[in-house]
């Protein structure tokens, strides 16, 4: 087996009086897909949010590949918090994709696409803007280059989201419920592109998500929370089709029983 | 008393050398109030406290004096720790500082109206700081205050005869000059208050376009 490109070791965290993440501890292969699904509130999004640095946590130490994301070395002491150099240098290895799209509404789409790798990497307009319209040729949105996002629906604000994140060529991919907000028929031109993704790269994709058919399909692991931790994991088969744990039951039978397919 | 309009003519070209001079400290002061105001709103969110809160002291304190004391200090009082101000440099760092305290707040609330995910998105994009500020949160912020900060701009124009005071030639020093020499007061003060009314009727209609032009935000 390969070294983990995330390794995260007993990591907690708490808004307030609420532990959202309790002593958590997993580790993702690279060029993994996995689903992290669960009720709401149990902290899977939480996660993403710490590897994107949006959080910060309380306790534990989190790797990605091999180095440490919010500590530093120092010296023979041992490890002392990261500066925000080190968190940017660590940043450069992660993208996320959010559920409400966050695309900069001032921005035409393909400058949306640029932006970050022109100012954080310095790359030339000219180049920032061929690689963009591969990108965007990937996800499918290579005529509406010049609009603005205000003049897309949400499945193709979404697909704009995934070329922008993918312009700093990530080696992780986050995906926040990337499908919650859309109308259900704009889902499926989403989840293409994810697939199409997943087929073409090799990149690292963990996604939160309520698509439990999606997850099934998609997903070489399935990690199922509740409060904070990890009740269950397994390949998809395992958990969808014989779920262990009376929770992963309860839930899974909650999710059908709401009219998900599974 | 009549109305002589021939005297009116005579005194029109020193009247509009003080409107000159007046128009000059509005846009200079109007500049200085979009840039201090912009430096407070963002010194005031900085995370670091030691930042933050002696900027949110000195706005109140400048917010809480009136501009004619403060015009008072930077031209009478400076001199004396040695900092002397040409009369028209010190209107304009007066009206540019009292009026940044206010535009301030209209940054502060441009800025919070823009949406957490394009913070949390500018970071997911790795900008730093500065860039996340100046290519992601202004270019949002700043369209839909630009009618409030207009607003502000017209209300300091209505207030350059303070400068008077520091000996600044604008218009209405100009006018109270002519009275005093001519003892004539009906035609320099009416043409005073014709002046200001112009510029205001103007502004009135270039804020109504502004407002129909940034004052809905699409997202």
């Amino acid at each position: 087996m390969t070294a983990a490109i995330i390794k995260i070791d007993k990591i907690s965290k708490s808004f307030g009086v609420l532990k959202v993440l309790d002593d958590l501890s997993m580790q993702v292969r690279p060029g993994e897909k996995l689903a992290l699904i669960g009720p709401s509130g149990s902290g899977k999004t939480t996660i993403l949010r710490i590897l994107m640095t949006l959080e910060q946590i309380d306790g534990g130490h989190i790797e990605i590949e091999g180095e440490q994301l919010y500590h530093m070395p120092k010296n023979r002491s041992g490890l002392v918090p990261a500066d925000e150099r080190h968190l940017a240098k660590m940043r450069q290895k992660i993208g996320m994709v959010f559920q409400l799209f966050n695309l900069f509404p001032h921005k035409s789409v393909i400058d949306n696409v640029t932006l970050a790798p022109r100012l954080t990497k310095h790359v030339s307009r000219p180049d920032a803007e061929k690689r963009a319209m591969e990108l965007l040729d990937m996800v499918g949105m290579a005529d509406k280059a010049k609009n603005m996002p205000a003049q897309l629906s949400g499945g193709q604000k979404q697909r704009v989201a995934i070329a922008r994140a993918l312009a700093l060529s990530p080696k992780i991919m986050l995906f926040d419920e990337v499908t919650s907000a859309l109308d259900p028929e704009l889902v499926e031109e989403v989840l293409n592109v994810m697939r199409k993704l997943a087929a073409e790269t090799d990149t690292t994709m963990l996604l939160v998500t309520h698509e439990m058919g999606f997850a099934r399909d998609f997903a070489d692991r399935v990690l199922f929370f509740d409060r904070g931790k990890i009740v269950e994991e397994g390949t998809p088969t395992e958990i969808f089709s014989n779920p262990k744990q009376e929770r992963t039951q309860a839930f899974l039978k909650k999710i059908i029983a709401a009219g998900h397919r599974v | 008393m009549e109305w002589d309009w021939q005297f009116v003519w005579q005194i029109m070209p020193t009247l509009l050398e003080g409107f000159k001079i007046t128009i000059i400290a509005t846009l200079l002061g109007s500049v200085l109030a979009a840039i201090v105001g912009m430096v407070f709103a963002v010194l005031r969110r900085s995370p670091n406290p030691y930042v933050a809160r002696p900027v949110g002291l000195v706005a109140e304190f400048i917010r809480g004096t009136p501009l004619l004391v403060q015009l008072y200090f930077l031209f009478y009082v400076l001199p004396s720790a040695g900092i002397l101000l040409s009369p028209l440099v010190a209107g304009v760092i007066g009206l540019g500082l009292h009026y940044g305290t206010y535009t301030a707040e209209v940054y502060r609330g441009g800025i919070d109206n823009v949406p957490r995910g394009q913070w949390e998105a500018a970071k997911a994009c790795n900008l730093n700081p500065v860039q996340t500020w100046v290519h992601v949160i202004m270019p949002q912020a700043i369209p839909p205050m630009i009618p409030a900060l207009a607003n502000y701009f017209i209300a300091m124009f209505k207030e350059t005869p303070l400068l008077s005071a520091i000996t600044v030639l604008e218009l209405m020093n100009q006018a109270r000059s002519i009275a005093n020499t001519n003892y004539r007061y009906i035609e320099p003060m009416t043409m005073v208050g014709v002046f200001f009314l112009t510029v205001s009727i103007v502004s009135v209609f270039g804020l109504r376009w502004l407002e129909r032009r940034y004052g809905r935000v699409e997202r």
